[in-house]
């Protein structure tokens, strides 16, 4: 056994987080490395943990509603719309069709938003400042549109249970549209910064690859796993709210790494303002549908998930016939999708870390709940 | 060739130098000169809580029906009332809205009957004390009285 020298490698352990920037939120990573090159990680979670699933246990189900938007707040609206879905379900009812393509416009809008916010700090991440900005100034226009709809920018409460609690505003329709025609070219001016910039592209090529089989074994979802080649999105394969009226593709790609990722992104944007634009133009008249005055389910179960931007949401509610719900469980496409993290990273570079948890695109509110 | 042509003439860095280029007219300046210049918030903004009073004769238009402290999930709200015994109604005595713990959800809006709860377009909700975050009756039927600076 020849003697050790400080030359000889040992194991590195290095905390990355709580208070990193690019952590995106509270998410401490353990690193083991062997100089650059990691060797294996390990997540501490629970920084940013409510108890949001035993807060909904001590309300009844319309006081609970407000919560759901604080879990993933980036795409509150599409949690409300989950939310909603399921208590629906227990209670066998459906809101009318007005709301229901009122729901899908905004939770296109709110998929945008995320997808934006997502792209800007991402490129934040890999050392491109520029997209940061203009993304922002976007998502602002969304922004204002919820605004004018429900009263918030970030933690909506759009929804309620039933149908719809604010009817359109007068010109909802004309901001809509000026949207869809003032976004599609900016996409077009994020493509052009960083397609084929020659950094981004090194940067994110062929880093972080999880093919499709062990998206499945993860059970990731999302644009993670359609990255992977899996043409799988719960708006085609279980239609919620009358998405099997609307006219869209899946985008896929073959390749599983980061950048193959940042392309679905990119393109499911371009679908979103797709279903938003041929929603906008079919708003039927009618009612808005009426929260019930009392919300008692029977005793039952019900599990709704629905295809938030980041992957499958899910609410799984019991019910034991009381006005508060016996158990609620979400299940957050974030914190199923951080499970990946250790096998994208292992074997990569530091710096490739820092890359992979952006593409992953969590949210810790919605991963400690 | 081509390819290598492009890479030698840093095509792909001139290209997304020339939309920040794009980008630099003046008229595309999206800040806001915040406390010179107040942003406008749309109609529906939910901000600071407001009791509305009758504006004829300065009576409240609250019944004290105490719906909007049941239907509020953090309940913040407490509703003090005495019987009258003339009108044989409930008499509204005291009203405490604790914004500290609101999360401006709307839900006690919506459960008004009498739409004497109201979350106004206001904002400006910061206090120097943890007390001050609590409104009192007068305070709600006041509104807050934001500062204006002058530049």
């Amino acid at each position: 056994m020849p003697e050790t020298t400080f030359l000889d490698s040992t194991e590195l352990v290095l905390n990355m987080g709580p208070q990193h920037p690019s952590t995106h939120g509270v998410l401490r990573v353990i690193l083991k490395l062997d100089g650059e090159k990691v060797m294996g990680t390990e997540c501490v979670i629970g920084y940013l943990h409510r108890g949001v699933e035993k807060i909904g246990e001590n309300r009844t189900y319309l006081q609970f509603a407000p919560y759901v938007d604080r879990m993933d707040y980036v795409a509150a609206v599409s949690n409300g719309l989950g939310y909603c879905l399921a208590v629906e379900k227990l209670l066998n009812i459906e809101a009318p069709p007005r709301a229901q393509v009122t729901r899908v416009i905004l939770t296109e809008l709110n998929r945008v938003a995320s997808h934006l916010l997502w792209l800007g700090t991402h490129a934040l991440d890999i050392g491109a400042i520029t997209p940061v900005f203009y993304t922002f100034r976007e998502r602002e226009e969304v922004l204002k549109i919820f605004e004018n709809y429900c009263g918030a920018r970030l933690t909506t409460h759009a929804f309620r249970i039933g149908g719809l609690q604010y009817e359109l505003y007068d010109g909802f329709e004309e901001q809509v549209k000026a949207f869809c025609d003032m976004f599609l070219p900016k996409v077009d001016e994020y493509e052009e910064l960083l397609t084929n910039n020659r950094i981004w592209v090194n940067r994110l090529k062929g880093v972080g690859i999880l093919n499709a089989d062990e998206c499945k074994e993860f059970g990731v979802t999302g644009p993670v796993l359609r990255a992977a080649g899996v043409s799988w999105d719960l708006r085609k394969a279980q239609p919620y709210s009358g998405y099997e009226q609307y006219d869209f593709e899946i985008p896929t790609a073959q390749n599983g790494d980061t950048y193959d990722r940042y392309g679905v992104r990119m393109r499911e944007m371009r679908q979103s303002v797709r279903i938003i634009r041929q929603a906008v133009d079919k708003i039927p008249a009618g009612p808005i549908g009426k929260t019930p005055k009392v919300i008692k389910p029977p005793v039952g179960e019900a599990y709704v998930s629905i295809e938030a931007p980041k992957g499958e949401l899910g609410y799984f509610i019991v019910s034991d016939n009381s006005t508060q719900p016996y158990r609620v469980r979400v299940r957050p496409p974030s914190f199923i999708n951080l499970q990946a993290l250790d096998r994208m990273v292992r074997g990569g570079l530091v710096a490739d870390v820092v890359a992979i948890i952006g593409t992953i695109d969590i949210v810790l509110g919605e991963v400690d709940r | 060739m081509n390819k290598f042509l492009r890479s030698i003439f840093l095509v792909d860095l001139f290209q997304g130098l020339w939309v920040t280029f794009r980008n630099q007219n003046p008229k595309y300046i999206y800040t806001e000169q915040y406390p010179g210049e107040r942003p406008k918030v749309a109609e529906r903004y939910r901000g600071a809580p407001r009791l509305n009073i009758n504006p004829d004769n300065g009576e409240t238009l609250c019944i004290a029906c105490n719906l909007c402290a049941l239907a509020c999930p953090e309940t913040l709200i407490v509703v003090g009332s005495e019987r009258n015994e003339q009108t044989r109604r409930k008499d509204l005595t005291t009203f405490t809205y604790d914004l500290s713990r609101c999360m401006f959800c709307g839900l006690c809006e919506d459960a008004c009957p009498v739409d004497a709860l109201e979350l106004t377009q206001d904002f400006e909700l910061a206090a120097y004390t943890r007390d001050g975050a609590i409104w009192d009756r007068q305070m709600l039927e006041e509104g807050p009285r934001p500062t204006r600076y002058k530049f």
